[in-house]
């Protein structure tokens, strides 16, 4: 049994730096590649994609990133654990075993398939039987939003990416799995940890989410010294070098950009945090005040330390629903007076509007420049600003109104305040919005499947 | 003296839902105690004033010297739904640096502020 393995993340959600995973595995050593492509609002938009089209519906760039470096893990050894099934796992995976065959892998490797966490085809079953999937944030009942359901997905943890990795998968791919249970996988994998040794699954899962959003642990968007944070351009995606104790060392790759230490790890920790005592995963419940950091040479730092509890009897669930459509238009005012133009140019559209009877459930104008970030707390502009970028979104169900508001934008370069630029996009696009759904379901209602595939 | 939290504290902020989280983090352990003592959930209510429509909580780090917020209602509704250009709460953080704290001159001189 190894004692020590390297974790790399290589994707802090879909669509980071596409050389990013190829990176982690070119440029140094590495057991696993662990690639987060599922945030939040990420299964709303696969959603939309699967609904035009039966064959989308997952992270397409994670097939032509497969074909490239496929060859690599293999001779090297590596593993890759990722979501990029979204809602469509299997045919995620088909595609992978396509382009494996096409590198002529055929006998050479498996890939394992973790499903089970799409619970769309059930809500009837659940809500018919008391199990009520009220929004966790605002105790609202799933009834307000039923007949616009889109999808609806439990957040799967580590344990069936641990049967995949026991059955000999290569790449194990997932649709809703947490992006922590990517990473803890591997760690229960190799190490031969009980599920429920809560505290090595508490840092595994700390280990995944230091991790999971990529290089922002590792020096991006990172305040403090930033402007001496070196050579971003070329930056080093983050590896948790995980010891079978459940202490790890977060680093990356020698010669990389970028900076790991106590305060880029402890930016990341607090990322998206809630209640820190109690870090609620499929897994375990990890309680981040027990975490402790020490600097361990150059861009490398230990976490040590950590406790966990049992898991709870729930899972998250993520139901995306539809909710009516938006759009978004923007013009830029230039000096002299360019706030003042910004301001009444968005009195005419707000009079324009009201005239044409067009009514929407929120109506939103910022200026960019001035208060669009912090609002209030920016005070008073300086009066010689150069420019000023107005920016009106509505939202609402009526479809209708929405694009009305989108023919009233440009207009205001002819009809409105002086010395105003910035339409070359051309009309703002109307966007069918896909809203978000949190909720819990008792874990006994969910079982995930896992199956391997030889390609 | 007033002084700015950018000179105690780093932050990075982001999103649940129509949440906003702040993730306050002391630049030395020296000053984590003043931060905890002045930050208040009250404070950061009042810094946020038509921003955070809801209530703010706190919760104490002191292993890592940081303090987390959450600013519920802040976001416009959240994810998708909000037409803000900041619909993740990603600015929260340096907005709330932005608030000054008291401290006296002793004090202030002791942790070499001055």
């Amino acid at each position: 049994m190894k004692q020590k393995i390297r974790i790399a993340a290589g994707q802090g959600f879909w669509g980071d730096l596409p050389e990013a995973p190829v990176c982690q595995v070119e440029e140094g050593p590495i057991d696993y590649l662990m690639l987060d492509y599922l945030a939040e609002v990420t299964m709303s938009i696969m959603q939309k994609q699967k609904a035009r089209d039966p064959k989308a519906g997952y992270a397409r760039d994670f097939v032509p990133l497969m074909k490239r470096i496929l060859p690599a893990c293999l001779e090297r050894d590596i593993r890759v654990t990722a979501n990029a099934g979204g809602v469509n796992v299997e045919g995620c995976a088909a595609a992978v075993r396509d382009v494996a065959r096409e590198l002529g892998l055929s006998g050479r490797m498996k890939i394992g398939i973790v499903t089970g966490d799409d619970i769309l085809d059930r809500i009837d079953d659940f809500l018919a039987r008391g199990i009520e999937l009220r929004n966790m944030d605002t105790h609202e009942p799933l009834g307000m939003v039923h007949d616009r359901i889109q999808s609806a997905n439990a957040y799967l943890g580590a344990a069936p990416i641990v049967t995949a990795l026991n059955e000999g998968a290569r790449v194990v791919i997932t649709g809703r799995a947490t992006d922590t249970g990517l990473t803890l996988a591997p760690m229960i994998h190799e190490f031969g940890w009980a599920l429920n040794d809560w505290d090595k699954l508490a840092a595994g899962t700390i280990a995944g989410h230091i991790i999971e959003c990529g290089a922002q642990c590792s020096g991006g968007n990172c305040q403090y010294e930033w402007q001496d944070i070196p050579d971003l351009a070329n930056v080093g995606f983050p590896i948790a070098e995980a010891s079978a104790d459940g202490t790890f060392i977060i680093t990356k790759h020698q010669g990389t950009g970028g900076r790991v230490n106590v305060p880029s790890v402890k930016e990341q920790l607090v990322y998206e945090m809630g209640d820190p005592r109690e870090y609620i995963t499929p897994d375990c419940v990890a309680d981040f005040t027990t975490i402790h950091l020490a600097d361990d040479g150059k861009d490398r730092v230990r976490v040590f330390a950590i406790k966990g509890r049992p898991a709870t009897d729930s899972l998250k669930v993520s139901i995306s629903y539809s909710a009516g459509y938006k759009a978004v238009g923007t013009l830029v005012y230039a000096w002299p007076e360019a706030y003042d133009k910004a301001k009444a140019a968005d009195r005419i559209l707000h009079a324009r509007l009201e005239r044409l009877g067009l009514r929407f459930d929120q109506i939103l104008t910022e200026f960019v420049g001035v208060s669009a970030t912090h609002g209030p707390l920016a005070g008073e502009p300086s009066a010689d600003l150069a420019e000023v970028q107005l920016r009106v979104g509505v939202r609402g169900d009526d479809r209708q109104a929405i694009e009305m508001f989108t023919k009233e934008i440009a207009p205001l370069i002819l009809t409105g305040p002086p010395v105003v630029t910035g339409f070359a996009g051309g009309r703002p696009k109307v966007e069918e919005i896909v809203a978000y759904w949190p909720a819990l379901i008792p874990k006994r209602e969910i079982t995930a499947h896992v199956k391997t595939i030889e390609v | 003296m007033l002084v700015k939290l950018t000179k105690l504290a780093h932050a990075r902020s982001g999103d649940k839902g129509d949440t906003a989280n702040i993730g306050l983090i002391a630049l030395c352990h020296e000053y984590y105690p003043i931060i905890v003592r002045e930050v208040t959930a009250d404070r950061v209510k009042q810094h946020f004033k038509g921003i955070c429509k809801g209530e703010v909580e706190r919760f104490e780090l002191p292993n890592l010297g940081a303090l987390n917020f959450l600013l519920h209602g802040s976001l416009g509704g959240g994810g998708t739904l909000s037409l803000m250009t900041d619909a993740q709460g990603k600015t929260f953080s340096t907005a709330l640096l932005r608030m000054e704290i008291e401290i006296s001159d002793d004090e202030a001189r002791s942790l070499g502020l001055i």
